[in-house]
């Protein structure tokens, strides 16, 4: 085989299916975390672990060319800023910090329960980048150690 | 209104950290001392419209048990002025010295260190247990990474030793935590309080040890001291400053005053066990510390031996003992800073910290050795100076309370103290070494941050004149010795 | 009863294990178990007899819940757990790096 990096290519066209239906169920966990048991940590690790996956079949490299570390970072950081601008805003709208400002909707409905989906959805943003470069960042430890 | 943005401004300031700032530091720099001062001007403005009220807050508009609340109150607010001050102290001092031993990636250092603020200032203001093992994880998360942030072989084992220690304590607070929910249904810690008294007593006992080894370990009173000096030492010495200034007093101290006091109710059991330890880590601390060449370590093993005193303080539990108590709180965070910095201005030109050689410092840095002379005097207790003022009350208190023979360690722990830093200066800063003058001297940060507190060290005296006193420091005494009052405070029945 | 006895002897094998083995690797595990042990005490301070789960459900009334606040406390101390692992684990690799040994007893450069 000419490949030297990652896994045998039955593993990596097996990753190559499966990674977009496991990020696909985050989405799905993510979008029900006001109405069933998930939410947006649960749904944000099950995304993450959809790029390790990637990471583990093709290799660190690969992931390096793939997507730009750099801008999963500022997705971390800015996802962290935009909730507590939530928070701030919930103050300003009258209520306390992070005060559920938006109408509640009807129970059991997709779109209801305020700004709980939208925190869902900020939270998933940082809990995937931040645990997926977290991991990656491990790794390029043990690269550069193996390297020498 | 004021209390949330006490943590939403270092949190924010942290996150816009790692967004804006690029290879260089400059915008981090400016973020987070803009961060702190303002943070310092809320704290400052809040403790001297508190006075004798107390203030909830309760977050995202729901009502007290199902929320989490802040408390501000005299003791939580003179808490927050001395971390916000000591923090700007430190960051000044960081500019140049973070420059020199991390030539680049030093935004990094200010968005750990803004989370530092964050959670210490949570910590204080919180009223919700589990809040405040949250934001406990949070300031101690990032004192590992911290610890660790000069790359040296030894910060890594001393921050990884820390790490293990303060997990292992983190997992004890948190059964502490579990048990009380269990027992008494909330988290809130005025609910807490009220709901105690009506349960089984032996809950207090099993919780009361829990959190004694926990937060005993967070505040490295005598058995559980062992992590304090590597980490400590090891550290950078603005963040050393911070370790031993106030981390240890708002993590250690002002949780475990809290909750033995406020919650519990101030059990004569728990008293007599501060009072014992107290006074065993303070004779341990200052011994280990005479033996010591090596100039931060000793600074460590001092900071054993000075929350000894506090503890003792606190464990005497009468007014004047907590007044003692409390303003060595403030003290011990001026001098003890000042002196690490002294350290770290020493370490940085120098390049060593051993005392045997330095020499002729007065020549070569003459503001760091002339501050280092005023913070020796305080810790030493010498008259003019804070430390003097803080010990004696406690002395007192203690003759007043019957426990002479706590006095009587005391006074000697302070002789001791006396002697170990009359060898830092004789030997350190005015030893026989004649060393050539260095290019580079402490920068302006550093002298201004070393100033300022040499003169809050003589300042801070001033709070125990009778007319000020009774506005900074008796409001203080008021909340911890007004035991459960602070149930009818918070929940206002 | 039993459970409650057993999640505490977990804790004390935790405890064991952090304080007694020599290797990095196998101290950070211990911390995880420690970990465990504790969030499972916690999650079974939830449970409450013949109970059903905290969950809303179309079209059906429950009135007999477990608690579900313990559920929400040991997710965010797993979160905390998670990091603080990373950083061990980070420093551990650093560790290594440096002295080119996970034994514990051998990482001595630091004097009493």
């Amino acid at each position: 085989m000419k490949q030297t990096e990652g896994m045998t290519l039955i593993v990596k066209t097996v990753t190559r299916v499966s990674v977009w239906l496991i990020v696909l169920y985050g989405i799905y966990i993510i979008m029900h975390g006001h109405l069933s048991p998930g939410g947006g940590f649960a749904g944000g690790v099950i995304i993450a672990l959809a790029l390790l996956n990637v990471m583990l079949a093709y290799g660190g490299n690969f992931v390096k060319r793939w997507v730009n570390i750099g801008f999963l970072h500022d997705i971390e950081s800015s996802s962290a800023a935009i909730f507590l601008a939530m928070g701030i805003l919930g103050m300003a709208m009258g209520g306390g910090f992070l005060a559920n400002f938006i109408s509640k909707g009807q129970l059991f409905h997709l779109l209801s329960a305020g700004t709980i989906p939208i925190l869902n959805i900020i939270i998933s943003a940082k809990v995937s980048m931040g645990l997926f470069v977290v991991v990656w960042a491990l790794s390029i430890f043990h690269l550069d150690k193996g390297g020498k | 209104m004021i209390l949330p943005f006490l943590i939403i401004i270092p949190l924010l300031a942290a996150f816009l950290i790692t967004l804006i700032s690029g290879e260089k530091d400059n915008w981090a720099i400016v973020l987070s001392i803009l961060a702190v001062i303002s943070l310092l001007a809320l704290a400052l403005f809040s403790f001297f419209t508190t006075g004798n009220d107390t203030f909830i807050y309760e977050m995202s508009g729901w009502k007290i048990p199902l929320t989490i609340c802040l408390v501000q109150d005299a003791f939580s607010m003179y808490m927050l002025v001395i971390v916000n001050l000591i923090a700007l102290t430190s960051l000044m001092f960081s500019v140049t010295y973070i420059r020199h031993i991390a030539a680049e990636g030093a935004w990094k250092y200010y968005a750990l260190f803004m989370l530092l603020v964050t959670g210490m200032n949570g910590v204080i203001a919180t009223g919700d247990i589990f809040n405040l093992f949250v934001f406990m994880e949070i300031a101690l998360f990032s004192t590992y990474a911290l610890v660790a942030f000069g790359g040296k072989a030894e910060e890594y084992e001393a921050a990884f030793k820390y790490a293990v220690m303060g997990s292992i304590s983190s997992t004890l607070i948190l059964l502490g935590i579990g048990v009380l929910y269990s027992a008494t249904s909330t988290l809130t810690m005025a609910n807490i309080a009220a709901i105690l008294p009506t349960i089984n007593p032996q809950v207090v006992f099993w919780v009361g040890a829990l959190f004694l080894a926990g937060f005993g370990l967070k505040a490295a009173i005598m058995p559980f001291h062992a992590w304090l000096p590597d980490a400590h030492s090891s550290a950078p010495a603005p963040i050393s400053a911070m370790l031993s200034g106030v981390l240890i007093k708002a993590l250690g101290v002002y949780v475990m005053v809290r909750i033995f006091f406020n919650i519990f109710g101030g059990l004569a059991v728990f008293n007599t066990i501060f009072m014992v330890l107290g006074t065993v880590s303070i004779m341990i601390g200052v011994l280990l510390a005479l033996g010591q060449w090596d100039f931060k370590r000793l600074l460590a093993y001092h900071s054993i031996s000075q929350i000894g005193y506090i503890i003792l303080g606190f464990g005497l539990a009468n007014p004047l003992g907590i007044l003692g108590a409390v303003f060595h709180l403030l003290n011990h965070a001026l001098f003890k800073s000042l002196l690490f910095y002294n350290a770290g201005s020493v370490e940085m030109i120098l390049g060593t910290r051993n005392l045997k050689k330095m020499g002729n410092m007065t020549k070569i840095l003459p503001v760091t050795s002339f501050t280092s002379m005023v913070a020796s005097l305080s810790i030493a207790g010498m008259p003019p100076f804070n430390g003097f003022f803080s010990k004696l009350i406690i002395i007192v208190a203690a003759i007043q309370a019957g426990h002479p023979v706590f006095a009587f360690w005391a006074v000697l722990g302070s002789l001791f103290t006396l002697a170990s830093f009359m060898k830092v200066q004789r030997y350190g800063f005015r030893g026989e070494n004649k060393i050539e003058k260095p290019d580079v001297g402490a920068s302006r940060g550093m002298k201004s941050a070393m100033i300022i507190l040499a003169v809050l060290c003589l300042v801070s005296s001033a709070l125990i004149i009778p007319g000020i006193r009774e506005v900074t420091l008796d409001p203080v005494v008021t909340v911890i010795m007004n035991k459960t009052g602070y149930i009818h405070e918070v929940l206002g029945r | 009863m039993i459970v409650y006895i057993l999640c505490f002897a977990l804790l004390l094998v935790g405890i064991y294990g952090a304080l007694t083995k020599k290797d990095l690797i196998k101290i950070i595990l211990s911390l995880g178990i420690m970990g465990y042990s504790v969030n499972l005490m916690i999650i079974l301070f939830a449970y409450k007899k013949d109970a059903g789960y905290a969950i809303l459900v179309k079209d059906a009334v429950s009135t007999n819940m477990v608690d579900p606040l313990p559920q929400a406390l040991i997710l965010t101390s797993i979160v905390i757990e998670l990091g603080i692992t990373a950083m061990l684990v980070a420093l551990a690799i650093r560790l290594f790096e440096k002295y080119k040994t996970f034994d514990i007893t051998k990482i001595r450069r630091l004097s009493g």
